[in-house]
């Protein structure tokens, strides 16, 4: 008799021959060995990138945004679409630590504390966007409820300070989140370095930790807190910064599908960044045991899902614009597809929409080259869509008249490219100088770590499943 | 050799198992014994030990319920002072209780309180930063971030004495027993 079913065993997290030992090692010994070569070239790239953002910022501050390409009607450019973009990217890490963690998704454990690192940084790179459009950015705490000159407070009822609480807020509790984390494997490094500087400074940064059970009966608890917070902080964030645009009255913009279409393509962008710094870190650092092919499936097909989303949100908007009856609205669609910016909005529906189809062949889902190449497309195609959604809505709004085309300057291109810079310089002390797994917690995830999985003895037996017969379905009879 | 370690107190017994599970078994042996000051040591939380160590609920969930009610309360308080007492602005004739619009920051305000109340209650509760541990003075007990698993019953419980607590230890299958002062 054929069976009739196949069970499908779930693969394991850690590959390889691993016990806590080999993993600490594995994992720790990267921030105890001597720096490589390669990170000081790659630092020193960073460093000159970040110096061209400085000096950018610091001729923008001098000069004025006149320098950028803004006009009118087109008041807003590169800085609004980067700003989006890195927010956007900052999605995946609360995501992976947060919404993962409450379902039970084992699997982040490897990938989680990397992935908060990049929302952190990523979020820098997209504040200081909004810092510095400001014009005169030494009066830049008018945005925060702190007396003024002018006595005066901000607008509750303005978008564009929900932002800065939003925003801030996100940064902040990402943070907490990410540091409540180290603080465990922070003491392993504490423990394994030998240099007396390294003991102090880990020292300190670990509080104290002994991995005491009743402080781990505590911790777990914040934890989950810590993680049911940021749930719905990771879905508001992006929410509000949709708010920028659907609370105005712009065609194309005053849309209520805004904040999870925002969300959608947040989460999009975001894996896919931590796709593209994870294939590269897994083969640098020789950390494919912990994250593995079986990841990376699973991370495609969050794409593949998202990358729908997003493309039955560029649906929707055209449907709505068509059923809503509104002139404007429905002429904005038409321009976007055959207007002066055609070719963006062309470049992002290719980029968000086709290039994740391969993702529905499992092949290709687990072919790292390919999987590389889409998720810089993905990030590529993200980021002219919020360029089509700022510029083409501005650009060609109510009067044929005031239409005008806007071009970055070389001001615009330098300040976005030197915000790479800032990203990896961060990314790169990091990846230096921190445990870039999250150790106790992938630990917590290996079969050694159940009780149940040892036997009266105390030796360790590896869990077996049973499969159970298979039971004849009325055809084999 | 005595009279040296006469001067230092005795913090307590520490003893290394070789797994979770023997972690968890014998965590049962001593609280089943009668013991309270002890503690359980592991590089990472182990399921189950909440009830073998007979632990209750932590009281964090109160500690963030009330920052997160500040942040609440404080967060509306603010934006009425502001926009209502203060300095209120007539934008054509809207009302200046303009609540909906506070929702997104009164919300923000709201997670930012708790996640602090979450963190910072955590770390007092657990008496954190606290750099000097007398357990830190065993050698052995380096391994506990890495792979190592330990129990120490403290020399303040009432029960407390050297020899019935080495031999509770060994009988419940201990590798390594060893005493800890506080120098």
């Amino acid at each position: 008799m054929s069976k009739t079913y196949e069970y499908v065993h779930e693969p394991e997290l850690v590959k390889g021959d691993h016990n806590f030992k080999s993993i600490t090692a594995l994992v720790t010994d990267i921030n105890l060995r001597p720096t490589p070569a390669g990170w000081y070239i790659a630092f020193g790239i960073s460093n000159i990138l970040l110096l061209i953002m400085l000096v950018a910022i610091g001729y923008l501050i001098w000069e004025g945004t006149g320098i950028w390409g803004l006009n009118t009607p087109a008041n807003w450019g590169w800085a609004i679409v980067n700003f989006v973009w890195w927010v956007g990217i900052g999605h995946a890490g609360t995501l992976i630590s947060a919404i993962l963690f409450l379902f039970r998704q084992n699997w982040r454990t490897a990938i989680n504390r990397f992935a908060e690192a990049m929302t952190i940084f990523a979020v820098m790179c997209a504040g200081i966007f909004p810092a510095i459009h400001v014009g005169r950015i030494w009066v830049i705490y008018w945005v925060f409820p702190i007396p003024n000159q002018m006595a005066m407070w901000p607008n509750f009822s303005s978008p564009l300070l929900w932002d800065v609480f939003a925003v801030s807020t996100y940064f902040t509790v990402s943070l907490l989140f990410w540091y409540v984390g180290l603080v465990p494997d922070l003491a392993t490094v504490r423990d394994r370095i030998k240099s007396k500087v390294g003991k102090v400074v880990y020292g300190t940064f670990a509080l104290g930790w002994r991995g005491s059970n009743r402080h781990w009966w505590t911790y777990e608890k914040a934890y989950m807190i810590l993680a049911g917070l940021a749930t719905p902080l990771v879905l508001s964030v992006h929410s509000i910064v949709s708010f920028d645009f659907a609370v105005s009255i712009i065609p194309g913009w005053h849309t209520t599908i805004f904040p999870p279409y925002f969300v959608a393509g947040a989460i999009f962008s975001g894996f896919a960044m931590v796709l593209t710094l994870m294939i590269v870190c897994r083969k640098i650092y020789k950390l494919e045991d912990i994250m593995t092919i079986d990841h990376m499936e699973k991370m495609n097909m969050i794409l593949l899902v998202t990358g729908m989303m997003v493309g039955f949100a560029y649906l929707m908007e055209v449907f709505i614009a068509w059923y809503s009856g509104v002139e404007y609205e429905k002429a904005i669609f038409m321009l976007r597809a055959t207007g002066p910016y055609a070719w963006a909005y062309w470049i992002m529906i290719t980029c968000n929409v086709l290039s994740p189809q391969f993702f529905w062949v499992k092949k290709y889902r687990r072919n790292v080259a390919l999987t590389f190449v889409i998720s810089i497309i993905v990030n590529i195609g993200m980021w002219f869509e919020r360029f089509v959604i700022a510029v083409t809505s501005l650009s060609t709004d109510f009067m044929p008249s005031s239409w005008g085309y806007y071009s970055p300057t070389i001001w615009d291109v330098l300040t976005y490219v030197g915000t790479f810079g800032l990203f990896f310089t961060f990314f790169l002390l990091f990846l230096r100088f921190l445990p870039m797994v999250a150790l106790a917690e992938i630990k917590n995830v290996m079969p050694q770590a159940d009780p149940h999985n040892y036997d009266k003895n105390g030796n360790f037996v590896p869990p077996s499943v049973d499969v159970p017969e298979p039971i004849r379905g009325e055809t084999d009879r | 050799m005595e009279s040296k370690k006469s001067e230092k107190t005795l913090f307590g017994v520490l003893a290394e198992v070789r797994n979770p599970k023997e972690l968890i078994d014998i965590a049962k042996t001593i609280s089943d014994s009668g013991y309270r000051m002890y503690d359980t040591y592991s590089p990472f939380p182990i399921h189950g030990m909440d009830a073998a160590m007979k632990l209750k609920k932590p009281k964090l969930g109160w500690i963030v319920l009330g920052h997160g009610l500040v942040g609440f309360f404080g967060a509306i308080a603010m934006i009425y002072f502001m926009a209502v007492i203060d300095y209120p602005l007539n934008i054509s004739g809207k009302t200046l209780m303009n609540v909906p619009a506070w929702v997104p920051v009164t919300f923000e305000l709201t997670i930012l309180l708790s996640a602090f109340g979450a963190t910072f209650g955590m770390f007092a509760l657990n008496g954190l930063p606290k750099f000097n541990h007398p357990l830190f003075n065993s050698e052995k007990f380096e391994k506990v971030t890495d792979d190592g698993f330990f129990v120490c019953i403290e020399a303040t419980d009432p029960q407390f004495e050297v020899d019935k607590v080495r031999n509770l230890m060994e009988k419940a299958g201990a590798v390594h027993i060893e005493e800890v002062y506080d120098e």
